[in-house]
């Protein structure tokens, strides 16, 4: 059985409010990753659709973008995991391949989330939660991880500074992808300062600042099989390991706070699958919707032990130039996290590394790449590691 | 004549997004001051929130038992901005108490100031009707 091939990436610019309608907000992601593989729509054999569900009125969305990105009558699927979408979209078109049922996969995610209000955003958020046992208390995101981020402080003596570290990393980056809603700098001395946005407090111990902003965007992902892969792209990236796990949606039936165990083991399904350990990983991107959920990740993932997550940070281990770069294309802290089209951004990242065509923030050679996608406060995670 | 529903687990919680449901009972033992949780009478397991069924061994015999004592403060934020529907009652904390069978996911009393709340404190779980006579639970000193 051969290996399964990315053979093109793209994404949309995310953006605070687009001005269009879903199926085109699609076909910027899909035309863009369409133009990177430079191969046409029949030679498409299936699709993936992902996003979450209730921003936008559209029942059904596979379909309509079906007919919209000129993908009928080939058959189409929809994947929902929250914020993983697109990255278990993926672990979808893999299987679709591997089974020899299709040869070559568009996976395509989206999210616009400007069609409601903040805090009718929040209400939806929310209720990606145990609506029958967590929702009625008013949860939120920021609260959620908050709690994850005040039990990690109380148990480790992460800091409030250290939050702050990973927020001054992103803006770094952020500033130099011209597809991020985020592209100002951030010091750590906004956040000390109590006139400062950054500084506002969200859901304790969490300031606006250690919060990813929604977006609206899309991103795609064209997966097929090693004989199309090497006939349509002289620079495929392999998928070399996946890793997928869930946990209870409700806090009251988890025993970690002070990390996410569906990230450790998606990690670890994944690294076992391709054959490598956390040393041999040369770029990541990790899910940053919160400051806190990327010192846990470098934890999870191994790149740090626990606890330690905050000493990457303070030796600025994770820039570029550190030994583990990590969110260097701004982290969606600065690109914005359109739900359903970030496991597809972060993917798209890590394969432009391994083809040495990140621009700016290339890092040196990289061979293997990881990436870390969470769905709600940990409830699914995903990992996927790439190879050239 | 049509079958009246019981719906009454609409009224937990500030906004309740659940009408019916096989643990309404819940509700009632609310209304009679107690938070409770069940039991699987085949397997012995206990659960909080109160579950219908039991994924251990299948079995749907459940019985309630009250949610007594103290349980341990793992963790909490305190919310500045809430959902739709929450705005009134800001600001709040949420925050799970651990019970060592189980675990209770609610709010902090809101009469308790943050600079008060520290993780690995005792709390008690305890029955309370909310200004807009929705009924809830709330985690307090003992």
């Amino acid at each position: 059985m051969g290996k399964v091939g990315i053979i093109g990436v793209g994404q949309s610019n995310f953006v605070r409010q687009y001005p269009g309608s879903i199926r085109e907000l699609a076909f910027e992601g899909f035309k863009d990753a369409m133009n990177d593989a430079d191969i046409s729509t029949s030679d498409i054999d299936a699709s993936v659709i992902c996003s979450a569900p209730e921003y936008d009125k559209q029942r059904s969305p596979a379909g309509i973008f079906a007919e919209y990105l000129g993908l009928n009558p080939q058959p189409t699927f929809y994947v929902e995991s929250l914020c993983s979408s697109s990255s278990m979209g993926l672990r979808l078109a893999y299987s679709l391949v591997k089974s020899g049922l299709h040869d070559v996969v568009a996976i395509i995610g989206f999210q616009k989330m400007s069609e409601i209000s903040s805090s009718e955003s929040q209400e939806r958020m929310g209720r990606g939660a145990d609506i029958q046992w967590e929702s009625p208390f008013g949860t939120m995101m920021p609260a959620y991880y908050a709690m994850y981020a005040r039990a990690h402080m109380d148990a480790y003596g992460t800091t409030l500074e250290d939050l702050a570290q990973v927020r001054v990393k992103a803006a770094t980056y952020g500033q130099m992808n011209e597809k991020a809603v985020y592209r100002k700098p951030v010091t750590a001395e906004m956040f000390s300062d109590p006139e400062n946005r950054m500084s506002g407090p969200v859901a304790s111990p969490l300031r606006v600042g250690d919060c990813c902003a929604n977006a609206d965007g899309s991103s795609c992902i064209i997966v097929a099989n090693e004989e199309k892969a090497r006939t349509f792209c002289n620079k495929p990236v392999w998928i070399l390991g996946l890793g997928a796990a869930t946990a209870s949606v409700n806090l009251a039936g988890r025993d970690l706070f002070t990390g996410l165990t569906v990230g450790k083991q998606a990690a670890d399904q994944a690294y076992q699958m391709a054959g490598v350990s956390p040393k041999n990983i040369d770029v990541a991107e990790v899910h940053d919707c919160f400051t806190i959920a990327e010192l846990m990740a470098y934890e999870n993932l191994g790149f740090a032990k626990p606890g330690e997550g905050k000493e990457l940070i303070r030796g600025k281990e994770t820039y570029k130039e550190g030994t583990i770069p990590i969110n260097v294309d701004g982290g969606l802290l600065s690109k914005g996290h359109p739900i359903g089209a970030t496991g597809g951004s972060q993917i798209r990242t890590i394969v432009l590394q391994l083809r040495d065509e990140a621009g700016e923030i290339q890092v040196r050679r990289p061979e293997i790449g990881l990436v870390h996608n969470i769905g709600g406060v940990g409830l699914y995670g995903s990992v996927t590691i790439l190879g050239r | 004549m049509k079958k009246e529903m019981d719906d009454r687990f609409k009224k937990f919680g500030t906004v309740s997004f659940t009408a019916i449901t096989k643990t309404n009972d819940f509700i009632g033992h609310l209304e009679n001051g107690r938070v409770m949780g069940t039991r699987c009478k085949d397997c012995g397991l206990e659960f909080f929130p109160p579950r219908a069924d039991c994924y251990h061994c299948f079995s749907s015999h459940m019985e309630w038992f009250e949610v007594s004592g103290t349980g341990k403060l793992i963790t909490y934020s305190q919310l500045q901005f809430g959902p739709v529907g929450f705005e009134d009652d800001l600001p709040y904390a949420i925050a799970i108490l651990d019970y060592g069978n189980f675990k209770v996911f609610g709010r902090i009393a809101g009469d308790i100031p943050e600079d008060e709340i520290t993780l690995g404190m005792e709390m008690e779980t305890k029955v309370t009707r909310l200004p807009n006579n929705q009924l809830s639970y709330v985690f307090q000193k003992t």
